[in-house]
């Protein structure tokens, strides 16, 4: 899997395993598609979407990610952001 | 959802208290996670979910990773519920 | 009927019992837990904030590691998630949200308000912040930015407010005095009363 510098622009990925079947995910609904940039790498944390089940879960990278708010909601205002922590597998370059 | 904020603050009961340290004692113990206890809140069907109150989905997600994990049996619980 | 849809005070009550007596929780170890949960609060962060604002060091320590920061001030954090701290700023005010449930750092803060638990908290932190913390009579300054913080992870975040001006002559504990729990979430601002 790809680590992300801080700056690095990156997309969340645009995945409903909601569809699929039973799961537990920690990225919101919200921000599915979007584009961010990475503010740092928060440290290593094991799979909340393995844990849920009690099953074994890998460690995965977590980062912070900020977003604009306009580019998330329509009457989201400029220079307002969203800080959000998502994990490394949710994320892809952009 | 997108409604007014109620800002007062509104004392824990001794259930919430109960139920809250529950949660910590079965996460000490290696038994539940939080990841746990959020699944099993979002599997309340929305109904439910709405006309409980928040302690009242942790003990039923508690309860429901219980039973699931086979921590305690339906059979034991019926037993215990009916001692009450 | 669905035994999960037993009301909840039944449950408790049939839980404990069985959980007693598998060894698995007592009564003392709930009453244990109970008694050190109580003894978090919003004062314990008050101390935090007073200290950042008089010790650049420790400014920078809470900064950079939220946890080692708690520690240093007294406060038990083994066994609890990663504090993150975030620092208000003259062009950045921070505002915490939980919206997937309600993840609040309870290690330095207790138990979270009512209303951060809310559902429309949670929905309208992200949407509408401005609109949000208007609720708690908090309008920003022209030019100041809002960044929502949405605690998604292991992390728990809480704000460091900025020094209110007036204050420059007191000591730790009056500064403590005046940071209140809504101030460390970010839906109001400290102010030299």
């Amino acid at each position: 899997m790809m680590a992300f510098g801080p700056g690095a622009s990156v997309r969340v990925k645009d995945d409903w395993p909601e569809t699929r079947g039973p799961c537990h995910i920690r990225t919101p609904h919200y921000l599915r598609g979007m584009r961010g940039q990475v503010v740092r790498r928060l440290g290593e944390f094991a799979n909340p979407e393995d844990l849920a089940f009690g099953r074994p879960a890998q460690r995965r990278a977590l980062y912070h990610v900020a977003f604009e708010q306009p580019g998330v909601w329509h009457d989201g205002r400029a220079g307002d952001a969203l800080l959000v922590e998502i994990f490394e597998h949710w994320l892809e370059p952009a | 959802m997108c409604e007014p904020v109620d800002t007062e603050p509104h004392a824990l009961t001794d259930f919430d208290r109960e139920v809250d340290a529950l949660r910590q004692v079965l996460s000490l113990k290696g038994l539940m996670t939080v990841d746990e206890l959020r699944r099993g809140i979002e599997a309340i069907p929305e109904d439910a979910y709405h006309q409980l109150s928040y302690y009242r989905r942790w003990i039923r997600s508690i309860t429901d990773t219980l039973l699931r994990k086979g921590v305690v049996t339906e059979a034991e619980l019926r037993t215990g519920l009916e001692r009450g | 009927m669905n035994i999960l849809e037993t009301d909840g005070e039944k449950l408790l009550i049939a839980l404990r019992g069985l959980l007693a007596e598998k060894g698995i929780a007592s009564s003392a170890e709930l009453a244990e837990r109970i008694a050190i949960t109580d003894r978090a609060s919003p004062g314990q962060g008050a101390r935090m904030v007073a200290r950042a604002w008089v010790d650049p060091d420790f400014r920078a320590l809470m900064l950079e590691d939220g946890t080692r920061a708690a520690e240093a001030m007294g406060i038990p954090m083994r066994g609890a998630p990663p504090l993150g701290v975030l620092e208000n700023t003259p062009d950045t005010h921070n505002l915490v949200v939980c919206t997937l449930c309600s993840c609040y750092p309870r290690a330095v803060l207790g138990y979270p308000p009512f209303w951060y638990k809310s559902a429309a908290y949670r929905a309208r932190g992200v949407r509408d912040p401005r609109g949000l913390i208007a609720e708690w009579g908090t309008v920003l300054p022209d030019g100041v930015h809002i960044q929502v913080v949405d605690s998604t992870a292991d992390f728990r975040w809480m704000v460091l407010p900025m020094r209110p001006a007036g204050t420059a002559a007191w000591n730790e504990e009056r500064l403590a005095s005046i940071v209140r729990e809504g101030d460390m979430i970010g839906v109001t601002v400290p102010a030299a009363i």
